[in-house]
């Protein structure tokens, strides 16, 4: 790694003028010049220069390295949520290359500064990370290798079971103590008055409100409530990795891997809820760059070459690139022209609609408004129209069970959008939850997933299983559906197996 | 200094190395790698060294994609991986189903180490290899016997001329002690090989197209291991039905023959070729013949006995016999022969019922280590 030559200085310079030109907001950034091999180093550590031990990083590497030989693919910009924002230019690109990398970069960087879903992520994540890492290398001379990497492959196993909401609530102290007021609240309030029908005639009261019925009705409360007193935890909990680190019977060192493992998870989250947002931004800011400054004309063919590639939208691949960059053009011309609101909405005039034009010129106030609220969900949701989908050809595709090939399925505006967004929601995985840590009063640990219309990858959904028994030492279940039949599938510590279930589970 | 991503790339090879142990049985069993030599990589699929997470999976690939067509139409191929959401364009990641590559060689070592096979000691005439001392680079310090004066004289000539020293009109050279040059030697191996396997195999009628698989596979693992146990190894390979003749490796590998089956003319071959090209007290023979047993006539058994023990055991240091079954039944002629040798130790048997028994076969082959 080196700091970058003065010929790749003046360029950061140039561009980085540009990226005031156009207003954006960014952290200090910092270029290093790596070559391929330290560049597929960096990549396999997510772009951070220390990690802990891990083999899974060796066959990253590997892979990468693999595909960067044979020249299948090749990590073009690597760029890290860091203050200063640290990004990695690949020695040997052309000059065009860099410059666009630089613009792309800034982009990001912005997004990174400015995006309200990376507001409580700890931006000098690269001490964390070496930290982390010295702490995981000290617990290996202690307790060997093997052991602490076994279970590392656990942590990693369950590190997707967290609450993306968590961060931006209260700690869990002021949580409790509201819990605890609300309880008492519910313990004053009349019990006389639960399941009462309202009545207007007193001497009715008895039929309408039988004593009997509210006598039990009152009871049944009181029981519901007695139960859930004592339950762990009281509400399903959907930080399962922060329930295990409080409540499994683990040793420090354990716990402490545990912790690692969870706070990188969370660090790392909202780069998954806002891939399309964050690359589409990059790649907007980087396309104005080169487009209206930095380009000559003697690079523009280059340009283009590079710029097709990164925005092919291979028939059936979901481009993040493509979407995102789209969408936000769609965004900026939209706001410019005044095509929003309820007036829009209602006008079903084809010619009104085309021509229409009310000089607002909003685009990029909104632009810069979008990327600082929006998450892929909420972007997509909101902007994701059906004009937009018409025109940039968006179709569903599934699988034939007969020939087991992928075919087009339906270009239904509704159809694609829902599956968008389930793809999107929760970061595209299941809803997890904690539900009992005393399940059938024998310290079983009880998961439930909420289904959203997909099941669970069965034999994942298994092995999983286990590593949770690994830390939770007693048998774990998790409630499911299996093709809309409710389940449970439960690991005893020694085999797996699948009962049926009563109910569903809901939260 | 290694570097903590190479530290970690050997965890993640010794990881496929444990699969790939684990799966040997499988592996070993695959007869497409047989057309591969030594040196050359294989392609061997992982069942997927992955972390297990809760994810959706569902039993149906879909997704959201971009482009022209009808309802109906195909995804153009390759395209789609069921995650569409993923979206891994312009980007170095989209790692799903794993191969490794892994050597001929590598696999035979962990076939060895799986096996617990001994390192099979060269015995008998003194070593294998000779050494032969080759010169073929220039050093700066040496013996005066040594010294290359063309080399020394270049040295002095470039340092008087960069000195100013060197006089045009009296070109006088005078080499200092750093402009000389010494010729140096690198000591090559030759390998001179004494030891020689030698495969026959029965392609008979009798043994149906599995056999003859299974015969293959064994001996190429036999042969593959035990190459890269000695160098230079000498091999040699016999083919019969009725009759018999020596034939090169890729045709043993690959020949599908049939007729009818003698034994002893095999034998006949290996025998001559021992006497031939292999006398017994320069030379460590190793003999395999595979066959389904089922030998033509009793009296063609008996030659066979005949030569096993005259010829080739007082040859042979190991004489391997490894029975196929056939679906005619397993032959008579392990029984025949074990009935004829109850104690020679140079005599190995095994016999094979199917493609999960190769392991084991081998294992009985070469546990020896003679």
């Amino acid at each position: 790694m080196a700091p970058i030559p003065p010929y790749l200085r003046e360029l950061q310079a140039q561009v980085q003028g540009y990226a005031d030109d156009f207003g954006l907001d960014y952290f200090t950034q910092v270029f290093e010049l790596v070559d391929y091999r330290q560049m597929c180093e960096i990549a396999s550590y997510g772009g951070f220069p220390v990690r802990y031990p891990h083999w899974r990083f060796g066959m990253e590497f590997d892979h990468m390295l693999k595909s960067h030989t044979y020249g299948l693919s090749k990590v073009y910009e690597l760029v890290i949520n860091t203050d200063p924002c640290y990004a990695y230019l690949l020695e040997g690109n052309s000059q065009v290359d860099q410059k666009l990398v630089m613009a792309h970069v800034y982009g990001h960087n912005d997004f990174f500064r400015n995006n309200h879903y990376f507001s409580r992520t700890d931006r000098r994540m690269i001490d964390v990370m070496a930290n982390n890492a010295s702490r995981v290398r000290r617990y290996m001379d202690r307790h060997g290798v093997s052991p602490v990497e076994t279970f590392i492959d656990v942590c990693l196993s369950l590190d997707n079971l967290i609450d993306p909401w968590a961060v931006f609530r209260d700690p869990p102290a002021a949580k409790r103590q509201r819990e605890r007021e609300r309880e008492r609240e519910e313990e004053d309030d009349d019990d006389h008055r639960v399941g009462r029908l309202q009545n207007v005639r007193g001497y009715l009261d008895d039929y309408i409100n039988p004593p009997e019925f509210i006598e039990k009705q009152r009871k049944a409360r009181q029981e519901k409530r007695e139960a859930t007193k004592r339950k762990v935890p009281r509400q399903p909990e959907r930080d399962v990795l922060g329930f295990l680190m409080q409540h499994a019977p683990l040793d420090a060192w354990e716990a402490d891997v545990l912790g690692i493992i969870r706070e990188e998870a969370y660090y790392f989250l909202p780069q998954m809820q806002t891939k399309i947002m964050n690359e589409g931004w990059a790649s907007y800011w980087h396309s104005r760059i080169m487009t209206e400054r930095a380009l000559e004309a003697s690079e523009i063919i280059d340009y283009a070459d590079v710029v097709s590639a990164v925005f092919s939208a291979g028939a059936g691949q979901l481009n993040p690139y493509k979407l995102g960059v789209e969408l936000f053009r769609d965004i900026e011309r939209r706001w410019n022209v005044g095509q929003f609101g309820p007036e829009w909405d209602r006008c079903d005039n084809l010619q009104a609609r085309t021509n229409w034009d009310k000089k607002l010129g909003l685009g990029r106030q909104k632009l810069f408004e979008v990327r600082r609220l929006y998450n892929d969900v909420t972007f997509i949701d909101e902007f994701f129209t059906l004009d937009f989908c018409r025109e940039q050809k968006y179709f569903t595709f599934t699988e034939n069970r007969r020939s087991g090939r992928l075919e087009i399925e339906s270009r239904e505006f509704l159809k694609i959008k829902n599956s968008l967004l389930g793809q999107l929601t929760n970061f595209g995985q299941p809803f997890i939850y904690v539900v009992d840590a005393n399940y059938l009063n024998r310290g079983e640990l009880l998961l439930g997933h909420r289904h959203e219309g997909k099941d669970l990858k069965l034999d994942y959904a298994r092995d999983t299983l286990r590593n949770l028994e690994r830390v939770w030492r007693r048998p774990t279940s998790i409630l499911t559906l299996i093709d809309d039949k409710p389940k449970r599938i439960r690991f005893d510590g020694s085999e797996v197996t699948i009962s049926d279930e009563s109910e569903a589970f809901r939260v | 200094m290694i570097s903590r991503i190479d530290k970690d790339h050997s965890r993640f090879r010794e990881i496929v190395r444990g699969k790939i142990r684990k799966n040997l049985r499988k592996y070993i069993s695959r007869g497409d790698l047989m057309s591969r030599k030594g040196k050359e990589t294989v392609a061997i699929p992982m069942p997927s060294i992955d972390i297990p997470r809760f994810t959706l999976g569902g039993n149906q690939r879909s997704g959201v994609g971009q482009g022209d067509g009808e309802p109906g139409d195909p995804v153009g191929p390759g395209q789609g991986d069921g995650q569409a959401g993923a979206g891994q364009a312009g980007e170095g990641e989209g790692q799903k189903s794993l191969e490794v590559e892994v050597t001929l060689d590598e696999l035979a070592e962990i076939l060895g180490e799986e096996l617990g096979l001994p390192r099979i000691e060269p015995k008998g005439t003194e070593s294998l290899d000779t050494q032969k001392d080759r010169y073929i680079s220039l050093r700066n310090t040496g013996p005066e016997s040594l010294r290359s004066f063309k080399a020394t004289f270049k040295r002095a000539l470039r340092r008087q001329l960069a000195s100013g020293t060197y006089e045009a009109g009296r070109p006088i050279i005078v080499p200092v002690r750093e402009d000389k040059r010494f010729r140096s030697w690198r000591t090559d191996p030759k390998p001179q090989s004494n030891a020689v396997i030698i495969y026959m195999m029965d392609v008979s009628g009798s043994m149906g197209d599995e056999q003859k698989e299974i015969v293959r596979i064994e001996s190429f693992w036999i042969d593959t291991w035990l190459r890269s146990q000695y160098q230079g190894l000498e091999s040699r390979y016999i083919i019969h039905d009725a009759t018999a003749r020596v034939v090169e490796r890729e045709v043993f590998f690959r020949t599908r023959e049939s007729g009818g089956t003698m034994i002893s003319s095999a034998y006949k071959v290996c025998a001559e070729l021992i006497e031939r090209e292999f006398p017994a007290n320069t030379w460590n023979v190793y003999a395999f013949h595979f066959s389904d047993g089922d030998n033509w006539s009793v009296d063609d058994t008996a030659t066979c006995i005949n030569l096993l023990r005259n010829t080739l055991l007082p040859a042979c240091n190991q004489f391997g016999y490894g029975q196929v079954e056939s679906p005619y039944g397993s032959g008579q002629f392990i029984k025949d022969i074990r009935a004829a040798f109850p104690s020679e130790e140079k005599l190995v048997t095994s016999e094979v019922t199917g493609k999960d028994d190769i392991m084991d076969s081998i294992r009985e082959f070469l546990k020896g280590g003679r």
